[in-house]
């Protein structure tokens, strides 16, 4: 086991961890931040994506000890003050999703496509985006909803993530 | 009538989604109700299993209940609760059903509070399966709607003392038009429950009339989804809560040979637990539990079992000897100017739900509950009970909305290895399985063998078909077009090599991927265009609505076929639902398919919610990709080969072609499922595609495994 703090949507967090832990265990099962999904274990699927310092990553093949000292997002981050980002904004108007299990993954990727490419072509969105699955088919919807955040004006909740 | 028809569907669906049934197949061993499929739990079943008792007429044990406040309760301040045990699963039905009573009730859409799934809670449900939900759940609830509509308009006529036909309930209010009296459904029910029963019919607003029904409502609750609020059945936490592990066999139909658990017993805050062949672990956290169940030294002797590569062979050995077709049907083949005979196959796949199976369970004496993600909360409480040996009302099972299913978590497998680890721990126990546990322990969609002789006229008259079905079931078998001789045979084999169950669609998928890829060969044989040949020897209206204008959205007939670009079609029906759809492929010279571009039209009577509708016929769409081109589990030796998403591929954003849906309203037709068929068309429209293009016919499921990739 191991001892470190984690830095999570703005507040710190003592952990006592294993050493070969990841990130998503210790999130899920350790800080109750169970937005964060589990979908295949091996970075596959997008399910558990989460932004360390901005940058997309899938936290199950992450280890937690080694997120330490990052700044690290989770989709329970985004909202300011009950405002949506307008990622989250755009997903829920174009409906894209389903069960919606994928989601918090997918928006957590978009977010950290539209902050390095704030008007990503179509190829840029593709690649950010083809590591993430939904099973329940919403893709085109979900292209709608980035397309859509990224026409976007910023909300207070961009502003204060940024 | 709801309650008839309640009836009637679940005992023709029944029979093909029965799971425990399936399960019974692997059993191994027996002892204190508990079946053990390899190490894993299984369900127990003493005697009949009781989805197949419910289907031969047991509904007399859960009828549906007749009063009002079964179904719906009206708070003082008219909140609306509505009990139901259909579940939630991405399907949207949380909304639609939503919609369907405020439109009844007449009150606003955000006044109503669904309650789903929780066996304490809701009455008896069979479970959410079939595309049953819109035809059956939605009447029934629209009628307590309306029967309770009416109760409040007679109350309030009493207070008044006037006539209850001369006065109006809209908006959550009843209103005295001559007198400006208006009472609020809270001031009317004062919090009391409506004690009225309910038999027979009552009059239902017409499709023509609905104001909140038919409207593109957003999905109810979307702002938790976005917002990583909403608690899926893994995300549940309860206080003093442990997590599980177990440690699977080598191989299906294994038997234990030794075990060595003395490590894991060392580690501190783990347990172990043994019965039988069942090995588990629980540990005060996720990461320790698995490192437990990793430490434990068990050695399996797994019998000799076919792999993938002898599948079809070894099905259609199996299935020799079943009835042959009828005189008139070989008369009818002997007498066609042309004849064709083919076969088809269609792989084992995987549901892979996103969410794997997952369970909470929580021991209060002698009372247990679950929460865990399933289609059939009535079901999986069933199998608890009897796993444990409790009456069915000391078992509460709660199903939050789930991270879906697609007809794959029927069984109840993971909540019972759940409670089993929870009892011997003596607090709550969440389990989740990883996702190579779902990909090995779940079950599968059934892989199959179908054979098509056909005959037909030079003119491109359609007088003999017999398609018979090996395994992979009997869904969509019957052929839609009009054929003097036709004959639908489905072939059962016993002990298939995988565990098999329901898959969205069921064996629909096979059936029309061999029909429309046959009717497609024959229209090149007669000579005639796909379009016209279907519409040649179709006079069903509502299947030649949809053909049309999948092919009139998509532009049919007016690019010809090249060797690059191919374009294809397929239509079908089954469960209430029409489908067509038009595909457009691009072929490269290293035989690489892309799906380019698709049109899918889609009618089941009046459309409830068209932007879920649309959403629902979209995924579909998607997923059938994946059956279509490329999903496919690999087995030897009692093992999945490929139980991982590196290895086995699900459709990604890459693979999604544009698609443009074409929606039918026939709001003089009762509203079917539309969950489930819109997956059916897609295959088939891709493999007549390809053949434009190439002049090669791909008759095996997934299609871009051989001599194409995709």
């Amino acid at each position: 086991m191991a001892e470190f703090t984690l830095k999570v949507n703005g507040s710190e967090h003592r952990v006592n961890a294993g050493s070969e832990e990841s990130l998503l265990s210790v999130l899920r099962d350790r800080l109750q931040l169970t937005g964060t999904k589990y979908g295949c274990g091996e970075g596959q699927c997008g399910a558990c994506t989460v932004l360390l310092d901005g940058q997309p990553a899938l936290a199950c093949i992450t280890l937690a000890s080694g997120a330490a000292g990052q700044k690290i997002t989770t989709i329970e981050g985004l909202e300011r003050n009950g405002e949506l980002c307008h990622v989250q904004q755009a997903f829920l108007h174009e409906g894209a999703f389903q069960c919606a299990y994928c989601t918090s993954g997918m928006i957590m990727a978009a977010t950290g496509l539209l902050h390095a490419h704030p008007h990503p072509s179509e190829e840029q969105i593709l690649q950010a985006m083809n590591g993430n699955i939904c099973r329940c088919g919403t893709y085109p919807r979900i292209l709608a909803a980035i397309h859509r955040a990224a026409q976007a004006a910023p909300t207070e909740a961009d502003d204060a993530r940024a | 009538m709801p309650a008839r028809e309640l009836q009637d569907g679940f005992a023709t669906e029944a029979a093909q989604h029965d799971v425990p049934r399936q399960l019974r197949a692997f059993a191994l061993d027996r002892r204190d109700f508990l079946r053990l499929c390899g190490g894993g739990l299984l369900v127990c079943l003493a005697g009949e299993p009781s989805l197949a008792q419910e289907s031969g007429g047991g509904w007399g044990r859960h009828p549906l209940p007749e009063q009002i406040s079964a179904w719906l309760f009206i708070d003082a301040h008219g909140k609306v609760t509505v009990y139901t045990g259909k579940v939630e699963v991405g399907q949207n039905i949380r909304t639609s059903l939503a919609q369907s009573v405020a439109e009844e009730l007449r009150v606003a859409f955000d006044t109503i509070t669904m309650v789903m799934g929780d066996t304490d809670l809701v009455p008896w449900d069979a479970g959410t399966f079939g595309s049953r939900t819109t035809p059956t759940m939605g009447p029934q609830l629209r009628k307590m709607a309306a029967a309770a509509r009416s109760l409040l308009v007679e109350k309030a006529a009493q207070q008044w003392k006037v006539d209850p036909a001369t006065l109006v309930a809209a908006n959550g209010n009843v209103t005295n038009p001559a007198a400006a009296q208006t009472l609020s459904y809270g001031a009317l029910t004062q919090g009391e429950k409506l004690t009225a029963t309910v038999d027979g019919e009552l009059p239902l607003t017409p499709a023509t009339e609905w104001k909140i029904a038919g409207t593109p409502v957003p999905k109810a609750d979307g702002r938790d989804f976005v917002t990583g609020r909403h608690k899926y059945p893994s995300d549940i936490v309860r206080p003093g809560m442990l997590y599980g592990k177990v440690v699977r066999p080598s191989g299906f139909r294994a038997t234990l040979v030794s075990v060595d658990t003395s490590a894991a017993e060392k580690m501190p805050g783990v347990q172990v637990v043994r019965d039988g062949d069942f090995i588990g672990v629980v540990a005060p956290d996720g990461w320790t539990a698995e490192k437990a169940a990793a430490a434990i030294e068990a050695k399996w002797a797994v019998p000799a079992q076919i792999s993938n590569t002898e599948l079809f062979a070894d099905l259609k050995k199996r299935a020799e000897g079943g009835a042959a077709a009828g005189g008139d049907m070989e008369q009818a083949l002997a007498g066609a100017e042309m004849k064709m005979d083919a076969e088809y196959t269609i792989a084992y796949i995987q549901h892979a739900p996103l969410e794997p199976r997952a369970a909470v369970a929580e021991w209060d004496g002698t009372h247990l509950t679950v929460w865990t993600g399933t289609q059939r909360p009535f079901g999986v409480r069933d199998e608890l009970a009897q796993a444990f040996r409790l009456p069915g009302n000391q078992v509460r099972v709660l199903m939050p909305d789930m991270g879906s299913g697609y007809g794959g978590k029927h069984s109840g497998e993971c909540a019972v290895e759940c409670a089993r680890l929870a009892k011997a721990a003596g607090k709550p126990v969440k389990l989740v399985w990883t996702r190579e546990e779902e990909f090995t322990w779940a079950y599968f969609r059934p892989a199959g063998v179908i054979s098509i002789r056909s005959g037909v006229r030079h003119d491109g008259t359609l007088i003999a078909w017999a398609q018979t079905n090996i395994n992979s079931g009997p869904s969509g078998i019957d052929t839609p077009y009009n054929v003097t001789a036709k004959a639908g045979d489905f072939r059962e084999v016993e002990d298939p090599p995988l565990r098999q169950g329901s898959y969205r669609a069921l064996a629909a998928t096979a059936n029309h991927f061999a029909r429309e890829s046959h009717m497609d060969d024959l229209a090149h044989a007669v000579n005639m265009d796909p379009l016209e040949f279907r519409l040649k020897n179709l006079t069903d209206a509502r299947l030649r609505a949809v053909l049309q204008a999948a092919a009139q959205r998509f532009g049919w007939g007016r690019q010809a076929s090249s060797p690059q670009r191919g374009f294809g079609m397929a239509c079908g029906t089954d469960k209430g639902g029409y489908v067509a759809a038009c595909a457009e492929v691009e072929i490269d010279a290293a035989r690489k398919v892309r799906v380019r571009r698709v049109v899918q039209a889609w009618e089941s009577g009046a459309i409830v919610n068209p932007d879920g509708l649309r959403n629902q016929t979209m995924g579909a769409i998607v997923q059938a990709m994946g059956g279509g081109l490329f999903e496919e589990i690999r087995f030897a030796s009692g093992k999945i080969l490929n139980p991982l998403f590196s290895e086995y591929r699900v459709p990604r954003f890459r693979d999604t072609p544009e698609i443009e849906v074409v929606l039918l309203d026939r709001k003089d037709i009762p509203s079917a499922g539309a969950g489930e068929i819109g997956i059916v068309a897609l295959a088939p429209a891709v493999g007549n595609a390809i053949f434009a293009a190439t002049g090669e016919r791909l008759r095996a499921m997934p299609m871009a495994a051989g001599k194409f990739r995709a």
